[in-house]
């Protein structure tokens, strides 16, 4: 095999769907400048370097930006949230009303399953 | 130092076909009208294309079908797709490329019946597996995260988006061409149903059919050509992502970067603009283009919008047709930005001129703020 060794094995969508199964929700922080990443990828958007490790994410994080979307079935919240490691993901805020998610608010992590498994988040501690 | 390209190029010819509910036609006939109605305007023939710039929202080889029907061989093309911006980023490579002499007459065209094929924007298939298990809904969800945090960090408002969405009406009310005319209030404006918070209804542009064309040559060819030739003297473009999550920052765009380029490229700043086009998909486009081409500090874009400084009568004459708010959207609207920039600096605006008209700016986005492109542009005076 002449293929370049440091890309061996899965592409990081599959070894982050495959975590995310196994109820792990992990990230990318790159070994050269520290910066992590999600959605992942083959390398580090801040500084270009291609060693990239997977860590397991604390799950906090905050909310940088929300909208509540309004359909016909029924309200809902989308977010972008800001890991406390610095990477930021579109997501979802539960267990409050869509309307209630602030920016600022301090949020923890879960895994739900269905459909597929996914990232999600409820208010940290007691909600306001 | 401006770019070695200042002023080497311009557009020559103009195609709108203004059609924005026109069913039993395809984008493809909108983009043939729109092209043939170009070369009539200066003069030139469909034999004399020989670099062909195309994006269509519903064709993945836009390049290809555009040459078969117009039954023209390029011998050079580009088809590059990063959204509504992509015939801005056509321009600047076309300008390269006539100054380069990869092509002699440069022919940019789009094409939409996303209205009466159904009434909904069209996109390109790209699908984005990190956003659909959240349902939000594109694009609008993206912008109105943007909004949010915009209202969150400068204290925009709600009515002073308003008075963005209603400067744009009294704008079409002054273009006869424009789709959606006649009175607009405050008061419907704040009733307008809420689709994504902040961002209702009346903050979307509107859905439309429409085709469009540009023809561009170098310079001396241009004068030789019988329409009032439109200097090209600066373009910029940048692109930072492609899903709102990745966004280095939701309220600042790279159209800080495109607009730098620009206007070092053209050796002018936002002093010395006359008119200016920015693609409004959605109210909060306008005021975050405005801060980041350097029209008012970041921040300032709502209370600069309430001023009344943008709409007719006011200090900076902003989207003249009326834009996307008003006059059409076709899905993908940025070359309309340069169709009307252009018909002011010929000075054909009528009720809506901007008197003493010699330098245009265009600016057109793409994606979720993704992609951002400028044009500088002016009549031979400003040589």
């Amino acid at each position: 095999m002449s293929s370049d060794p440091r890309f061996a094995g899965l592409g990081p969508d599959e070894v982050f769907a495959a975590a995310l199964a196994e109820g792990r929700f992990i990230i990318q922080r790159c070994r050269t400048c520290g910066k992590t990443r999600h959605p992942p990828a083959l390398v580090c958007a801040a500084c270009g370097s291609a060693d990239i490790a997977w860590i397991t994410a604390s799950g906090a994080g905050e909310v940088y930006a929300t909208t509540t979307v309004r359909e016909r079935e029924g309200s809902y919240n989308v977010a972008i949230i800001e890991l406390a490691e610095g990477a930021r993901l579109m997501s979802r805020v539960e267990g409050i009303a869509p309307e209630g998610v602030r920016i600022g608010l301090k949020v923890t992590a879960r895994i739900a399953p269905e459909p597929q498994p996914h990232v999600v988040f409820d208010a940290a501690g007691d909600a306001p | 130092m401006t770019s070695p390209l200042r002023g080497k190029t311009a557009i020559v010819g103009i195609g709108n076909t203004r059609r924005w509910n026109a069913p039993g036609r395809t984008p493809f006939d909108q983009a043939q009208e729109a092209a043939i109605l170009a070369l009539e305007d200066c003069g030139l023939g469909l034999k004399d294309v020989d670099g062909l710039f195309c994006a269509i929202s519903s064709s993945g080889l836009p390049v290809l079908n555009m040459a078969e029907k117009l039954g023209i061989r390029p011998r050079h093309a580009d088809g590059t797709m990063v959204g509504g911006a992509s015939f801005l980023f056509h321009l600047q490579a076309a300008t390269s490329a006539l100054v380069h002499g990869l092509c002699d007459v440069a022919l940019i065209v789009y094409g939409s019946n996303q209205l009466s094929a159904g009434g909904k924007l069209v996109s390109v298939p790209d699908p984005q597996p990190y956003e659909a298990p959240y349902k939000p809904r594109y694009p609008i969800s993206s912008y109105a995260l943007a909004a949010a945090r915009h209202m969150h960090l400068y204290g925009t408002t709600r009515e002073q988006l308003a008075e963005i969405a209603l400067a744009a009406r009294g704008w079409a009310n002054l273009n006869p061409d424009a789709f959606a005319r006649g009175p607009l209030t405050r008061g419907e404006l704040l009733a307008s149903r809420m689709i994504s918070d902040p961002l209702t209804k009346a903050d979307c542009c509107l859905v439309t059919d429409g085709g469009a064309a540009l023809v561009l040559t170098r310079a001396e060819r241009a004068q030789d050509l019988r329409s009032k030739p439109t200097y090209v003297l600066g373009t910029g473009a940048a692109v930072s992502h492609r899903q709102i999550a990745a966004m280095p920052d939701l309220t600042t765009t790279a159209a800080v970067e495109s607009g730098q380029r620009a206007y070092a490229a053209a050796g002018l700043g936002p002093r010395d603009v006359d008119h200016v086009m920015v693609y409004d998909a959605f109210t909060i486009t306008t005021l975050m283009f405005l801060e980041d081409l350097g029209f008012c500090a970041k921040g300032e874009g709502g209370a600069f919008a309430a001023s009344g400084a943008i709409a007719p009568g006011g200090t900076l004459p902003v989207n003249t047709n009326g834009g996307g708010l008003s006059c059409n959207h076709p899905g993908m609207y940025g070359l309309f930005t340069v169709i009307e920039a252009v018909e002011q600096l010929r000075g054909n605006c009528g009720e809506r001129q901007v008197q003493g008209c010699e330098v245009a700016l265009a600016h057109a986005n793409g994606g979720v703020l993704s992609s951002q492109a400028t044009a500088i542009l002016g009549t031979a005076a400003t040589l």
